[in-house]
């Protein structure tokens, strides 16, 4: 097999792996604890590719995220079933995005950042006002029945968001192994040289941030099923924009593996966190980890482990 | 009250408020806009240095004295703080962004949970003479406690002003932003002058905090609502802008106070937000920075 | 005479007050060898960048292998086939010499290449030719000077151009330095590339160019062949000192 079969294959086998375990695992719990790892990886991976491949560093990902969510929930509320609220989410990020870049992309990288920072806390601020979906007081959410197959609705979910995840992580690997990849590379790495390559900067850039948008949007679309709950202080919580920033820079930056391990490491520490301390460990955690892996692993943990090529 | 009593009020506020945003986007105007350093963690320190004025508040010293007092201190973290910052990133590696962004972001959410373990969650105040008492002016009403804070604001963007065009460490402080070449060959280390400007930047975040704990009471995840403000007016003054600094946040100020009589606190917290999209979308370079 | 293949007409490039390129004219034919030569700070990279698309004109037009220009963005020009080298060389540092060429190969005139193995091809026979082949898969971090120089030129060939303008790639080199880049230039004109050489080392363009334009403060002070240039009287009163 090519290296493209091993990772088709061990796609196909992580979506069997986790229906599998829903028919051997009765206990609901370890499919709510597995989904929020999984939600992760998909966080992670979609913030990645604007952020590690194209160099632009989103700080509002719990805002694409809620979006995301509240855009789920609002389709829903109009009877929409989960693939449709899902879809709905997508579009939500990806169009998002594309006002985000309009805005910013034709300056430096600094204002695309501010301009996430300030596109998440609009978000919340219109979700507040908005008594559709709840405003500031939230919204139950009833959770349908499970489909057949599944015992509960968590473990479905919880495969759900498998397939989400490995939808977008193979995004991921494909936009990095093509032409889109490349250009985005030498645009990282030196814009001004890249457009005298025939790079079409822009166009790329806008395409790059658009999918991330859309993928992190994705990532939040089953969230209120998943809590059956959703409240902005919830879905926009800021440890989401934390942690979409901290678990690629750890994991490593410049491949798809890199998000998924950051993610894996960083969110099973979470749960064992949530569990034995508080929110505030959870976040001086997060803080400390993003701070130590910028400072110690510039290149992120899967680097440090590969062997490096001679200088 | 009628509603042109109302107005009036909320524009009279919105001023007195806004010589505080421009204090507090100072020093992140110092390091973003001259240095280009994104300290996304500027509005943490201002935050931190609002909660030690609590404390030493508590031990019976005037809150304004003891911002000024703080300064210092803060300085001197500040310079050491640019070392480290140099050897990491201007030094090590190439400056990349997204590191760099990062370990401010990291930064900012550290300060928060140290503030939050060493004073709870819950907000803090200082008090003083003159906080709780109001100027009566005609049927304006000016509580002493944001007349203090647009004085403490003033001066300091006043004399931020002057420091950086009449004395010569300024002025090269300003010069290091445009053309760095210029200074060495005036055999002025750019390194010195950018720990001098970061130095500078924390200096003004502890006085600014003073003047934020001053105004009205601080809580430890304030850094959160301010992040924008301050971005706001770093950007609508432009980049490169300090003078700009003190129009733009009264700009802001006057925004945001009508947004809130008019429509209410709930969207009050968008409006600086907004305001940098609308800057970023209609005039990138702001009031009265460097073109692009 | 052969067709015009680069039209700069009344070219003006302010930054703010500043004029920095004023009213520049000249036609390039196709297989030429132009030489430019200015004081430091005349206007000469200024504007290279305009014909290149780092920067917009204020006023004038420029018509590059009979399309206009002018506000086309500078990818679009590097695809038409308009290449150019940066005084300081810009590699991509995160990436080994041969995949600084896979960029402009995927990119470049015509649409590019794709295939991994044709890019790899690609990328070899380019650095073959100018001698850097021995360290195709290093990391340009390790590079030297002069290789760093001819990193620049291998990059802007990869993109397939009809026009190479080289801006001062000799500066600072020694003496067999500059003969090894003016050997490279010298063969990329036999091969039909129409090459602008902007340069302060005068036996250089003496050699290499078949005529010769003169920048001083902005404007077109001089034009004409090596040697009519070297007896001007304004070349020689810009230069007075050099």
């Amino acid at each position: 097999m090519t290296g493209g079969g091993y990772f088709w294959a061990g796609c196909a086998l992580a979506i069997a792996l986790a229906y599998g375990l829903t028919l051997v695992v009765s206990n609901e719990y370890p499919f709510f604890a597995g989904y929020v790892v999984i939600q992760f990886v998909l966080l992670a991976t979609a913030w990645n590719i604007a952020g590690g491949y194209a160099g632009y560093v989103n700080f509002g990902a719990a805002g694409f995220f809620g979006a995301g969510a509240y855009a789920a929930v609002a389709a829903g509320l109009l009877g929409a079933p989960l693939a449709v609220q899902i879809l709905c989410a997508a579009v939500a990020g990806a169009a998002i995005s594309l006002g985000v870049a309009y805005l910013s992309v034709r300056l430096r990288g600094i204002y695309y950042s501010i301009a996430t920072i300030a596109v998440s806390v609009i978000l919340e601020s219109i979700v507040l006002n908005w008594p559709f979906v709840g405003g500031a007081r939230g919204l139950s959410i009833v959770r349908p029945p499970p489909p057949p197959g599944f015992s509960n609705y968590t473990a479905f979910l919880f495969v759900v968001m498998t397939m989400l995840a490995v939808t977008g992580v193979a995004v991921a690997r494909e936009v990095e192994r093509t032409r889109l990849g490349r250009g985005l590379a030498a645009i990282r790495d030196n814009e001004m040289a890249a457009e005298a390559c025939g790079v079409p900067t822009l166009n790329l850039k806008i395409v790059a941030i658009v999918l991330s948008g859309a993928l992190m949007a994705v990532a939040g679309a089953p969230y209120a099923y998943y809590a059956s709950y959703i409240d902005p202080t919830s879905a926009f919580n800021m440890s989401y924009s934390l942690a979409a920033l901290a678990m690629p820079l750890l994991g490593g930056t410049a491949t798809w593996a890199g998000p998924v391990v950051g993610a894996v490491v960083l969110s099973s520490l979470q749960q064992l966190l949530t569990v034995f301390a508080s929110a505030q460990v959870n976040l001086l955690v997060l803080g400390l980890i993003l701070i130590l892996s910028v400072i110690l692993l510039p290149q992120g943990a899967l680097e440090l482990a590969r062997r490096r090529r001679p200088a | 009250m009628t509603f042109l009593h109302l107005l009036v009020s909320a524009l009279v506020s919105g001023v007195l408020v806004g010589a505080f945003y421009a204090a507090l986007a100072s020093g992140l105007a110092l390091v973003f806009g001259v240095l280009e350093i994104p300290n996304l963690a500027h509005p943490a320190a201002v935050v931190a240095a609002a909660m030690i004025v609590h404390s030493l508040n508590g031990w019976g010293l005037d809150p304004l004295l003891a911002g000024v007092l703080l300064a210092p201190v803060f300085f001197v973290i500040g310079a050491a703080f640019y070392s480290f910052y140099r050897y990491v990133f201007e030094i090590r590696g190439s400056p990349d962004p997204l590191r760099s962004f990062s370990l401010f972001f990291g930064l900012a959410f550290l300060i928060e949970v140290a503030l939050i373990f060493s004073y709870g969650v819950d907000f803090q105040s200082v008090s003083a003479p003159y906080i709780g008492h109001a100027l009566a002016f005609g049927w304006v009403r000016l509580p002493y406690r944001t007349l203090a804070s647009f004085v403490g604001g003033t001066v300091l963007l006043a004399g931020l002003h002057l420091f950086l065009t009449r004395t010569m460490p300024g002025r090269a402080i300003r010069a290091a932003g445009f053309d760095p070449e210029a200074l060495r060959m005036l055999a002025i280390s750019p390194v010195r002058i950018r720990q001098l400007a970061f130095g500078l930047s924390l200096a003004t975040a502890a006085f600014a905090g003073a003047l934020l704990i001053v105004i009205g009471p601080v809580s430890p995840s304030a850094d959160r609502i301010y992040i924008g403000r301050a971005f706001a007016v770093v950007v609508l003054a432009g980049m490169g802008s300090i003078s700009g600094v003190y129009v733009a946040g009264l700009l802001l100020g006057l925004a945001e106070t009508l947004v809130l009589t008019l429509f209410g606190a709930s969207w009050a917290t968008a409006v600086s937000f907004a305001l940098v999209l609308g800057v970023l979308a209609v005039r990138p370079s702001g009031l009265f920075g460097r073109p692009r | 005479m052969s067709d015009v293949l680069l039209s700069v007409h009344g070219v003006t490039k302010r930054f703010r007050a500043f004029v920095a390129v004023s009213d520049v004219s000249l036609d390039l034919g196709e297989g030429e060898r132009l030489g430019v030569i200015g004081p430091n700070g005349s206007g000469k990279t200024t504007l290279i960048n305009c014909i290149a698309g780092q920067l917009r004109p204020e006023t004038g037009s420029i018509a590059f292998a009979g399309r206009d220009v002018t506000a086309l963005d500078a990818y679009k020009r590097a695809r038409l086939g308009l290449a150019r080298t940066f005084q300081i060389p810009q590699p991509f540092r995160g990436m080994t010499v041969a995949e600084n060429l896979y960029v402009p190969l995927g990119f470049g005139a015509g649409g590019g290449v794709a295939d991994g193995a044709a890019l790899r091809d690609g990328a070899l026979e380019i650095l073959s030719d100018l001698g850097l082949a021995a360290k195709a898969d290093l990391s340009c971090r390790s590079l030297s000077q002069i290789e760093l120089r001819k990193l620049e030129l291998a990059r802007a060939l990869a993109g397939r151009p009809r026009l190479l303008i080289s801006d001062e790639a000799m500066a600072g080199l020694s003496a067999g330095e500059v003969d090894e880049v003016l050997d490279i230039l010298f063969r990329l004109a036999e091969r039909g590339i129409t090459v602008i050489m902007i340069e302060h080392i005068m036996r250089a363009i003496m050699r290499f160019s078949e005529r010769v334009v003169c920048i001083v403060a902005g404007r077109l002070a001089a034009s004409g062949t090596p040697e009519e240039i070297v007896r001007d009287p304004q070349v020689q009163k810009a230069y007075i000192g050099e």
